[in-house]
């Protein structure tokens, strides 16, 4: 029978949670690189044993961990040679650097505070991890300071796509609340050139060269916290997703609004409609159902957790406008937890799998595509990152 | 043999146990250390300075002999008792949160 196994990354470690496909009985291994922030791990379509995580410290800064096992053993990719004399050391695996280069990159320097002033480029850290659909070891970064990064040698070594900073609008980005990160990475299926990115507050972009040039798409965005709501950049994007089979019908949960764009970004409309709040972080797609879409409505901006205390996931099954609340087996009072905007994944088996995490450190299941519940985890904690894989 | 006391997280990234010991060639420095350090544990790499600049990460500190040498020059020689080995040269996460 097929099974699932699902990638967790949370406050202080990462998790990896497996069943088969009835998904109601379920192994628990980790904590993984216990006590470190681990803002992402995503295993590789193109090789389910290959897993990415996204390893982060304020002391000790970045690292990348790789498993070519489906999780069971890591390594810092490069890391592990020990090199010879005069040699020099090989880990440069969490080694991200920004391409100023006049060839390739361009001297851009500096993005705007948050007070308004122009403040420079600095990695921090990679929020989002996001492989190659076809080649294991090609893998994309998404970092803050926002930038976007890739690898081609199994994140060995990593090289920024300098076109998206330097395209021109980067002065104008400015960080959100948790930073200038670079944390929705879409690669399109049918035309590998195209890849959609999201930055938190700049807005969307799309590149259809590969990464070589890239274009804001955010027209039809109205973001009243900004100066000019309908700006070119600066909206506060929070995740996209997308569905495979069409891949040019985007849909956005943003700050406030949830968005859909059925012209690969380039225009997007509001289909909010019945929702109780619009406010949130993470939206997905059913896996078989291109117009079945899943978000988690906050109360806020000011005051992230579920309203009235009533976690409900909503669902539509007409690509927005028209919702309803999932709550069977969720809790519906007292509940005062958020989910982030990486912590939702659907998984590819015939009753599609939807899962979400709380920063209360629950991860939920719902193997009927959202229609009842249940906690695989109650404990964890809080949790950063939920991806899925679908094994056979 | 330079005697190198890391911080948990980092000896779990290395792999390894209690102390580090480090043939170190020429003057025993912060530079020539933390390059041993670097070349025997490649995944060390910009966790205690960064990979460009070379500049101390923020909240890594350097200690020996009960001394704080985070300010001091990476090129200034480290104390006879570090280079003898009868003292070790500690790698500090500063202490922040609660």
């Amino acid at each position: 029978m097929s099974g699932v196994r699902v990638l967790v990354g949370t406050r202080k470690g990462a998790f990896i949670l497996t069943s088969d496909g009835k998904r109601e009985n379920w192994d628990v291994s980790g904590p993984h690189f216990a006590g470190w922030e681990m803002y992402h791990v995503k295993g590789s379509p193109a090789d389910p044993n290959r897993l990415y995580a996204s390893q982060s410290s304020g002391w000790f800064g970045q690292i990348i961990q790789r498993s070519s096992d489906g999780g069971k053993t890591w390594e810092t990719p490069g890391g592990e040679k020990m090199p010879r004399p005069g040699e020099f050391p090989s880990g440069q695996s969490n080694k991200f650097v920004y391409d100023t280069s006049a060839e390739t990159g361009k001297p851009l320097t500096t993005h705007q505070w948050y007070d308004g002033t122009q403040h420079p480029w600095e990695f921090k850290r990679v929020w989002h991890l996001e492989p190659s659909l076809t080649d294991p070891d090609t893998v994309y970064a998404g970092v803050e300071d926002a930038a976007l990064f890739r690898s081609t040698d199994g994140a060995q070594s990593w090289q920024e796509l300098a076109g998206l900073r330097g395209h021109g609008t980067g002065p104008k980005w400015q960080p959100g609340a948790g930073g200038l990160g670079l944390h929705t990475i879409l690669l399109d299926p049918t035309t590998p050139n195209r890849i959609y990115i999201a930055i938190s507050s700049a807005g969307a972009f799309r590149t259809d060269d590969g990464g070589a040039t890239w274009k804001p798409i955010n027209q039809g965005l109205k973001s009243n916290y900004i100066p000019d709501p309908k700006a070119e950049v600066g909206h506060c994007v929070h995740h996209m997703a997308l569905h495979p089979s069409h891949p040019d019908v985007l849909f956005m949960q943003k700050h406030w609004d949830v968005m859909r764009s059925d012209n690969a970004g380039d225009l997007w409309q509001e289909v909010s409609g019945n929702l109780p709040t619009d406010f949130g972080f993470v939206v997905d797609v059913h896996a078989h159902e291109p117009e079945t879409i899943y978000v988690v409505p906050i109360k806020s901006d000011s005051e992230h957790f579920p309203l009235e205390g009533k976690l409900r996931v909503y669902r539509s099954r007409t690509g927005g406008n028209e919702w309803e609340p999932l709550t069977k087996g969720l809790p519906q009072s007292n509940c005062y937890v958020n989910v982030l905007r990486d912590a939702m994944a659907v998984d590819q088996l015939d009753s599609c799998g939807v899962y979400f995490g709380t920063t209360g450190g629950q991860v939920y299941v719902s193997p009927d595509a959202g229609d009842n519940w249940a906690p695989i985890v109650h404990d964890l904690p809080a949790v950063l990152s939920v991806e899925v894989q679908t094994l056979a | 043999m330079i005697r190198v006391v890391l911080p948990q997280h980092l000896r779990t990234l290395a792999r390894v146990d209690g102390e580090v010991t480090l043939e170190v060639a020429g003057v025993v420095t912060q530079r020539s250390v933390l390059d041993a350090l670097e070349a025997r544990y490649p995944m060390l790499c910009g966790t205690m300075r960064d990979h460009v600049t070379q500049k101390r990460r923020p909240f890594i500190r350097f200690f020996a002999c009960q001394e704080d040498l985070s300010h001091e020059a990476p090129d200034a020689p480290l104390p006879d008792a570090v280079v003898q080995g009868t003292e070790p040269f500690l790698v500090i996460g500063a202490i922040a949160g609660g």
